[in-house]
């Protein structure tokens, strides 16, 4: 008789309960006591029905529910028998429906922040001899680009993104009007996000962005001598000053989207918890994201492995303080949590780590088509042209280069449903290849999907309605 | 399932999965097994009873009631001797043993006229 083995789970606690998170389907289980006996049993050495039966039945349990069980867990691949299951992954179906179109609408900025991926040490782009501004009529393309190329969605979405984003407001103002015409003619919905430093709110721009309901992202480091410390203008000078007042009146006068604070960490910025109150309680964001900075190791402000283990502690910290709000069924504003926490609801199970390339494209502003908003202006990712649309085949290799498939290090880890890879931009400037898995992060992904399973798994056991509250699918 | 208790959407979808796929007997009514009340048969086959072969989609899953109803619809209000045996003069106890029809159908006796 074949004998039993352990299937590929991560088995995790959350509120006394115990689950099995099931790698690569992401669905999320909980155990009784007989589960969990017989995994633990398994954890030991393989075992035949016939062994397992015994085993439990002298320490009480009956045997046909020891039966059930190992069939239940087996049938949902908790455990394996013989060779296991095929995980043959599914490809995507070509050509893929368009949700998201990212305009850079420039590629300049008034800003210098130190650590910027887009003039900085590590830059992919290529701007030498494109236009630095689009044009109303390039942004129209890309405009007509999206919709023609997303059939079957009712709703798409556009992001205005830069170089500083309001460096182009006029183009940012005429192209939310024609998508909106173009849109209703074409029978979809079309919304609107942008990001921006800040300098250049002004509060007829303010006014404008919250008529239209356009969803505002700023990036903000924190209180002012750790913003301060890169986001700089080119004479060296912080820029804390002049955008605070700036967003307080976008906070007090834009109420149609909650506004989001966007923070990059690096060696010297890596005090979340106290960046986090200051953005949130002193400032008044509604939800604030940190991203550690995206760059060769060998750079200065780059986080070393310390430095990133404390970034995790301070996470960890940080998403508890969520886990309270969230049983008192309170709104917290750390939203790396909410975002994983959505997708381990949803059980997503990723071929690709992101939609870039897929149902997410990056336009520059002379119209090349990019993966996304990060490889804007590189000639050597290039996906096609707004006039002429996607190279079909550059795209394939693109995205063929990042499948999961392809990853062989990711195929014996639990994280790879939500991870898979990990970021192109991130593994291009790390390893020269957007197909290259960011093993830099590897312990760092595994800690922080540990975490939220556990903060998961214990507003699923002490306040489930919570978790209806990721039901609806969040706009990206 | 009895013993995993799907937690995320994913694992609903697997267990939704599971149960088409290996699942064999289907109760043909959803929810909680109703309370237990006396057999009131209700009409035979040259009664219009919607939902009594077929539901509204086409399928068994949502009758109005159950399919061992039949026999009783054919035994005390209908008697027709091809499909069950006499309950007036030759078989009165042939239902004795069966309290409920869903759930004690087994029960009934086999009668060889």
């Amino acid at each position: 008789m074949n004998s039993y083995r352990l299937g590929e789970f991560h088995q995790f606690c959350g509120g006394g309960q115990e689950y099995l998170y099931l790698v690569p389907s992401g669905a999320i289980f909980a155990l009784n006591d007989l589960t969990s006996a017989i995994i633990k049993r398994l954890d030991e050495d393989n075992r035949t029905q016939v062994e397992l039966v015994s085993d439990l039945t002298a320490r009480g349990f009956a045997g046909t529910d020891i039966e059930e069980a190992i069939e239940e867990l087996h049938q949902s691949h908790a455990i394996a028998t013989g060779k296991g299951f095929s995980t043959e992954v599914q490809k995507a179906p070509m050509p893929f429906p368009l949700q998201t179109l990212v305009l850079n609408v420039t590629n300049q900025c008034n800003l210098s922040c130190k650590y910027c991926y887009e003039f900085g040490e590590d830059r992919v782009a290529t701007p030498e001899g494109k236009p630095k501004f689009m044009s109303e009529e390039t942004a129209r393309n890309a405009v007509d680009f999206l919709l023609a190329n997303s059939p079957g969605r009712r709703s798409v979405h556009l992001t205005f993104f830069g170089g500083e984003t309001l460096m182009n407001f006029k183009v940012v103002r005429s192209t939310i009007e024609y998508a909106r015409e173009q849109a209703h003619a074409a029978g979809k919905y079309v919304d609107f996000s942008l990001t921006t430093n800040a300098t250049l709110l002004t509060p007829p721009v303010i006014e404008y962005l919250a008529e239209n309901h356009v969803g505002v992202t700023i990036s903000i480091d924190g209180p002012k001598e750790l913003n301060d410390t890169f986001r700089v203008f080119s004479n060296g000078k912080g820029s804390y000053e002049i955008i605070v007042p700036k967003v307080k009146e976008l906070l007090a006068k834009h109420k149609s989207r909650p506004i989001g604070a966007r923070v990059t960490l690096t060696s010297q910025v890596v005090d979340v918890k106290r960046i986090y109150r200051h953005l949130k309680d002193e400032i008044g964001f509604y939800e604030v994201g940190f991203a550690p900075v995206t760059t060769s190791p060998v750079r200065l402000y780059a986080i070393g492995n310390n430095g990133l283990n404390n970034v995790l502690e301070q996470f960890t910290e940080l998403a508890y303080e969520y886990l309270d709000y969230a049983l008192r069924d309170e709104h917290h504003g750390f939203s790396n949590v909410s975002d994983t926490l959505q997708e381990l609801h949803a059980g997503i199970s990723k071929a690709h780590p992101c939609g870039a390339g897929l149902g997410l494209l990056g336009v520059g502003p002379s119209g090349d088509i990019a993966p996304c908003h990060r490889f804007v202006d590189s000639d050597a990712h290039k996906l096609g042209h707004i006039s002429n649309g996607i190279d079909r085949a550059t795209q394939a290799e693109f995205l063929e280069r990042g499948h999961i498939e392809r990853k062989i290090e990711c195929h014996t880890c639990w994280a790879r449903p939500v991870c898979s890879g990990g970021c192109y931009h991130e593994a291009y400037v790390r390893y020269g290849d957007t197909g290259h898995a960011n093993l830099h992060y590897c312990d760092w992904i595994r800690g922080w999907t540990h975490v939220c399973l556990q903060i998961y798994g214990e507003i699923a056991a002490r306040n489930p309605k919570f978790l209806g509250h990721f039901d609806e699918r969040k706009a990206i | 399932m009895k013993h995993l208790k799907a937690i995320n959407r994913k694992a609903h979808r697997i267990e939704d999965y599971i149960a088409s796929e290996y699942g064999d007997v289907f109760a043909l009514q959803q929810g909680p097994p109703p309370q237990q009340r006396p057999h009131y048969p209700m009409g035979c086959s040259l009664v219009f009873q919607p939902g009594w072969e077929v539901d509204a989609t086409g399928g068994t899953a949502g009758l109005c009631q159950p399919v061992e109803r039949d026999l009783y619809d054919c035994y005390i209000s209908c008697f027709w001797p091809a499909q069950v045996p006499d309950h007036i003069n030759n078989y009165p106890d042939w239902t004795s043993k069966c309290a409920s029809a869903t759930k004690d159908w087994r029960n009934i006796d086999l009668v060889f006229p």
